[in-house]
């Protein structure tokens, strides 16, 4: 039992630094309309400037830095790239943002190199015991600083202006513009604020029991599309959800991976995918979304 | 197409001149000029395809939404250049549109719709103002502010796109068919409104296939046929045209001949 509630708690605060990278690819794809396989690549972005800079400047400036120049890369994405081809095919657009990510991801792992670099952040391997639990600290603010942004996200999507205007051009795009919307604000702020949560997860994904930032910590954050994807790609609630379940099947096949040795092992790495796929078939829109895959 | 025959251009209102569009190859709109001079109501009539939708995505800068674009001409608006604007410039220079089809934001709600209206407006003092006097106008959808919109019935749902395109306080209005679709009693309160939003001060531009709730609303009409003005006049003198009358309005004898002996001195004509 009390295995089950550590791996639980594991599950849920892995999931909920999921749900901040899918919420990323959700909204990008809400104001833009495009399938942003760049993503992992603007996570390690972020990860990478944490990385090189705590030593220098400290850890929460360097945390701060990372998520400014994620946001960057995001934003400089859309307007250099995917803002120039607006009028092209949305899967066209989806192939492109591929080769920017191929082309950062190649940059960022020539810099890395086979280096694992730490992450410099205050909690170290230290380990919380609530009663028999027994949970990585990391985890515990993980859990903490992923639900803090995904719910101030969420207030400034259902109230501000900001959002109104996210979620009008997200429905209509035309019609957001006839309402004076600037849908190229809108992108622009989509991609930066994706850029942002993204590199607040890559930190989350690198600290322990993780050793650190590698070149393939792109790969790890890969398992944040399946959850947007089983929630929907239009749906922020779905992000959250997806996110969730894929932190907590996760969690638990690689937990209890004894009991599933008949399915081989490293469930736990595929069980994302196989969720995705189960829940396709039976909601191609995912499990809160309105667009099909067709779409893209 | 004589530039000396028109009355000279009104610089507060709205002026078309010449303005051509095409969708990629495809022609919409050759060579059509017109004029709403501020506070009046100007109707736009036409059958299916004629180009009326063509116009007003024209002058509110979403022709390239649908793949289209102004191949010349142009259009001013208070004096200024609009052509060649992004939609969001129009509506800053008090421009705004309750497009065709409603198009009201489905899934947010009525109190969000309306907001949605007043993004491109001018901060939320004036947003405040510009809802009361929306809600004034449509008491219904105060009722139903916390409502999906997506659940109204088509004639609030009407109410609502009028009520958004007045949140970011336009002095030109403009309207595609914001009577299609709707039973009578409810086109009568959509004329009846639309009527009291120009008493107001807003210069209304009405497009609209059913002629007989145009004409009543307009001082000054133009009749779109395969994206030429074929006909234009006061108001009152098209609806007594006998060739509007049985192409427009439904009336007029059993036959389709041309009714080349109907008096019509009054009426510009522009050649196709
Ligand atoms: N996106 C588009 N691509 C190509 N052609 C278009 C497009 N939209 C409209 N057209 C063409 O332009 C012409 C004018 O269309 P428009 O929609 O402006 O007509 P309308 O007068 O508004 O008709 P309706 O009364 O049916 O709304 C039509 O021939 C139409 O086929
Ligand atoms: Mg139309």
């Amino acid at each position: 039992m009390t295995h089950f509630a550590e791996l639980l708690l594991n599950g849920v605060s892995m999931g909920a630094v999921y749900a901040l990278i899918a919420l990323g690819f959700v909204i990008i794809f809400k104001a833009s309309e495009v399938v942003n396989f760049a993503h992992a690549s603007l996570l390690l972005v972020g990860g990478f400037l944490v990385a090189e800079l705590h030593g220098r400047i400290g850890f929460l400036p360097a945390l701060l830095a990372g998520a400014a120049g994620a946001a960057l890369a995001g934003a400089f994405v859309e307007f250099a790239v995917i803002r120039r081809s607006r009028a092209a095919d949305h899967s066209v657009l989806a192939i492109v943002t591929i080769g920017v990510d191929i082309i950062l991801a190649t940059e960022l792992t020539r810099r890395i190199g086979t280096r694992v670099m730490a992450m410099g952040d205050p909690w170290g391997d230290a380990v919380l015991h609530l009663g028999p639990v027994s949970i990585a600290e990391t985890r515990v603010v993980a859990l903490i600083v992923a639900g803090a942004l995904i719910g101030t996200f969420l207030l400034a999507f259902k109230h501000t202006g900001w959002g109104v205007a996210m979620r009008a051009a997200a429905e209509d795009h035309e019609t957001a513009a006839l309402m004076g919307v600037r849908l190229g604000r809108v992108s622009l702020s989509a991609w930066a604020v994706a850029g942002a949560l993204a590199a607040v997860a890559a930190l989350f994904l690198t600290v322990f029991p993780t050793p650190g930032l590698d070149r393939t910590t792109g790969l790890v954050a890969l398992k944040a599309f399946p959850a947007a994807i089983l929630g929907g790609l239009d749906s922020t609630t779905g992000a959250l959800v997806g996110g969730l379940i894929i932190g907590v099947t996760e969690a638990l096949m690689s937990g209890y991976q004894g009991e599933f040795a008949f399915l081989g092992r490293g469930i736990g790495d595929v069980a994302p995918f196989l969720v995705m796929i189960i829940v396709l078939l039976f909601r191609p829109a995912g499990l809160f979304g309105t667009r099909e895959l067709t779409r893209v | 197409m004589d530039a000396a025959a028109k009355p000279p251009p009104d610089p507060a209102g709205l002026r078309v001149h010449d303005l051509e569009v095409a969708y990629g190859r495809v022609s919409a709109l050759r060579g059509v000029t017109l004029e709403a001079p501020r506070g009046a109501v100007v109707a736009v009539l036409g059958a299916n395809g004629a180009g009326k939708s063509t116009l007003l995505r024209a002058i509110s800068g979403t022709l390239r939404h649908h793949g289209g674009s102004i191949t010349g001409g142009d259009i001013a608006y208070a004096g200024a250049r609009l052509s060649g604007l992004d939609a969001a410039e129009v509506v800053a220079r008090g421009v705004t549109q309750s497009p065709e089809g409603r198009r009201i934001f489905a899934r947010m709600t009525v109190a969000e719709n309306l907001r949605a209206g007043a993004l491109g407006g001018a901060g939320r003092k004036a947003a405040a103002e510009a809802r009361e006097r929306v809600l004034d106008l449509f008491p219904v959808l105060a009722e139903r502010a916390a409502q999906r919109a997506g659940l109204l019935s088509g004639g609030e749902q009407q109410m609502l796109a009028i009520g958004r395109a007045l949140m970011a306080r336009p002095s030109l209005l403009l309207l595609d068919e914001p009577t299609l679709g709707l039973a009578p009693l409810m086109q009568q309160k959509i004329a009846e409104t639309v009527t009291e939003i120009n008493a107001q001060g807003t210069t209304v531009l009405l497009v609209e296939q059913n002629a007989a709730t145009a004409l009543a609303l307009a001082s000054h009409a133009y009749v779109l046929e395969v994206g030429e003005v074929a006909m234009s006049g006061p108001a009152a003198e098209l609806a007594s045209s006998d060739e509007v009358r049985r192409r427009y309005l439904g009336e007029g004898g059993p036959d389709d001949d041309e009714d080349d002996a109907a008096p019509r001195p009054v009426l510009t004509r522009w050649a196709g």
